[in-house]
């Protein structure tokens, strides 16, 4: 037998646990205004996470998928994104979608039980959050295949978890993309769990990088506790896609803090100490030291922040309780175009027995 | 004028569309270089180029997944799926996504997407490649679902189907494809949607079907013409939403219905225009509503195939008893 074909899979890293860099950093992160400017977003990410919780927790929000611990991995692929990319999340990248002008109202109301809050006035083209798990994968293909067709310099970006790459449909999508060369990036988030599954009953792959390599494309991993990290790689993959270079698989290493949903219960299932060791490495605190590194945090900026999110976070709950109930003429109105007429009388039907209106808290 | 199989038609419809909107692009296993497991796209590659007829990977759910994406950004993707046994893996977008997107955005995101497949039995094939799964994709809403039965219907309501804004899933009789022939002006004129088709007039017994079955339908009306037994025959073609106004208005004049469909009974289409009927022309009924179709079994392989089917010999059998119940 001979050697027919090899394949390597490298990690990377930029920032330490202590936010020292441990390699040669990229323009962007040199530059103190743009760190700042994803720091700041991350901690508006941790402290909306926080206010989303309680607020399913009392009663006035539903199911809600919590982000802590990713915020580095979503805000540099934000960060990485051209405005005119488009983006297919799975359900909790609130840090990419808020960096692309999603607004916190919105997600709001979607977690309250609105479809209006897929209405982004941010990002038009942008897909909402994507529930059954993978099938945003090919859809992202699509998208690309679109770009590809018009000839347009724009990528998609897919998120996927690690549980998502045990399912069909991201083969699918990754072996497409590959054999037509298409302008797309599959970030494979890994947290470590798929509600209750660790990676290591989910795969016996080494790395879920290495699932591009059947496919025929690049896979990276890299910390995805590392905004820095993430942003350089992603840049570099978002590069190569918009050039012709075809897609590519990057592996964000990270921890979920948090529990699946609001309806999960981590402790049945975490071993113990996992989740003190893994706040160890968590994202947030390695960019605050690596900002101060560079003269330009303190303790007067941080408190700053703080206020300054929260008040946002207020403002946008209060939007959203102010939110009334729609109609149930919109379970009807959006379906099609041009309804068929059928659906007239059951539209009458819905408006006479409707519930009554409210905030529909 | 040129008198074209139904496979032909399908054929000419596409190049129209695709010749007038730029925006239309195929997908599907094997449509480009080969033109297609039945020819439906033969031709269309080298006219319009591999971008536009793209030759797709071997996955079904791949191909609906990226009809989604591409229709998220304004193209019109007409997917082909080779046989609609191979539904199943694309059921997952079609039912998750195609047909909730414009819905679950507000109208943001919309998918004027067309998914045609090979419908129906009839042709000695292999195992998966004769099923009549109308009712999978009926039950989803925001999803339009139509299956012509002559070459002139499958032109002018594929050019509908790509024109519509919205998804619509389009059923091609296996059977009918090279069946017959006959003159399609190739104008670029579509036909209404969410329409029935009178095929037959007649005072004694309405008959609703579609797809391959309007022929075998034909055949008993024609028989029973014989005794006198008077037929109003509908093409369905529209299976969601469908034309209950018109079975509704045969029905009051006939006071019969027979409903006649390939596919399994049980939860089939006819039983929800059986239903309609009970609910808004129970009084116009002089005898119990009556159908002869599929039997509640899987699809059997071809040798039995035709045992399945319903027969023109079964239909006028059936046609002939509510007649003179």
């Amino acid at each position: 037998m001979k050697n027919v074909a090899d394949f390597i899979i490298r990690f990377g890293q930029w920032l330490d646990t202590e936010g020292k860099p441990t390699r040669a950093l990229p323009e962007f992160a040199q530059d103190p205004g743009e760190v700042e400017r994803m720091y700041r977003m991350m901690t508006l990410c941790r402290l909306f996470d926080a206010k989303a919780v309680n607020l399913q927790r009392t009663g006035r929000l539903g199911t809600y998928a919590p982000c802590t611990g990713h915020e580095a991995t979503h805000v540099g692929v934000g960060a990485a994104m051209q405005p005119e990319d488009v983006l297919c999340p799975v359900y909790r990248e609130y840090g990419t979608q808020l960096w692309r002008g999603v607004t916190l109202t919105e997600i709001l109301v979607y977690w309250g039980g609105d479809e209006r809050g897929t209405d982004f006035a941010g990002p038009r083209q942008d897909f909402p959050w994507c529930v059954p798990i993978a099938s945003q994968t090919p859809i992202a293909a699509g998208v690309a295949m679109a770009f590809k067709v018009r000839g347009e310099p724009r990528c998609a970006v897919a998120y996927i978890g690690d549980g998502g790459t045990s399912e069909g449909a991201f083969y699918e999508a990754m072996n497409a993309a590959g054999a037509q060369k298409l302008p797309v990036v599959f970030v494979v988030v890994n947290n470590g769990w798929a509600i209750s599954v660790p990676v290591a009953a989910q795969t016996a792959a080494q790395t879920l990088a290495q699932k591009a390599i059947a496919a025929g494309i690049p896979g990276v991993q890299v910390d995805g506790n590392d905004v820095i990290g993430v942003r350089a790689v992603m840049e570099e993959a978002l590069v190569r896609a918009r050039r012709g270079g075809g897609p590519t698989v990057v592996e964000t290493l990270t921890y979920r803090l948090s529990d699946h949903t609001t309806a999960d219960d981590a402790t049945r299932y975490r071993p113990a100490g996992e989740l003190e060791a893994a706040w160890l490495r968590e994202p947030l605190v390695r960019t605050r030291r690596y900002l101060e590194s560079l003269g330009a945090w303190d303790d007067a900026r941080e408190q700053a922040l703080r206020s300054d999110c929260a008040a946002q976070i207020d403002a946008a709950v209060q939007a959203y309780q102010a939110t009334p109930k729609d109609s149930t003429d919109a379970m009807f109105d959006h379906l099609f175009a041009n309804p068929p007429e059928a659906l007239e009388e059951q539209k009458d039907t819905a408006r006479r027995w409707a519930a009554p209106r409210g905030t529909g808290h | 004028m040129a008198k074209v199989t139904l496979v032909e038609a399908v054929n000419m419809a596409l190049a129209w569309e695709m010749a007038n909107d730029p925006d239309v692009v195929l997908l599907g296993e094997d449509i480009g270089r080969n033109g297609g497991v039945f020819r439906a796209t033969v031709g269309l590659q080298e006219r319009f180029g591999p971008l536009r007829v793209q030759d797709s990977t071997l996955a079904e759910g791949a191909i609906a997944g990226m009809a989604v994406g591409m229709a998220s950004q304004g193209l019109k993707p007409v997917a082909e799926i080779q046989f609609m046994g191979f539904l199943y893996p694309a059921l997952d977008q079609i039912g998750n996504h195609m047909a909730r997107m414009r819905n679950r955005t507000r109208g943001r995101l919309t998918m004027p997407i067309v998914m045609r497949m090979p419908h129906g039995g009839g042709i000695h094939a292999p195992e998966h490649h004769s099923e009549s799964l109308e009712t999978l994709l009926c039950h989803h809403a925001g999803l339009r679902v139509l299956c012509p039965s002559s070459p002139a219907r499958a032109y002018g309501l594929l050019l509908a189907a790509i024109r519509d804004p919205d998804p619509v899933m389009f059923l091609e009789p296996t059977r009918l494809y090279r069946m017959a022939k006959q003159e399609v002006l190739d104008d670029g004129l579509a036909l209404p949607l969410d329409r029935a088709f009178r095929l037959r007039e007649g005072e004694d017994v309405t008959v609703v079907t579609w797809g391959a079955m309007t022929h075998d339908v034909m055949r008993a009306a024609e028989q029973l013409s014989l005794e006198k037994i008077g037929c109003d025959v509908i093409d369905l073609a529209s299976l969601s939403p469908i034309d209950h106004d018109t079975v509704l208005d045969s029905v009051a004049r006939t006071g019969r219905l027979v409903i006649v469909h390939e596919a399994a009974r049980h939860c089939g289409v006819g039983a929800e225009v059986a239903a309609t009927v009970a609910e808004r022309g129970l009084h116009d009924l002089l005898a119990p509503v009556r159908r002869i179709t599929g039997y509640d079994t899987v699809m059997p392989y071809f040798k039995l195939e035709h045992d399945y089917i319903p027969s023109v010999a079964r239909i006028v059998d059936g046609i002939r008893e509510t007649a003179r119940t």
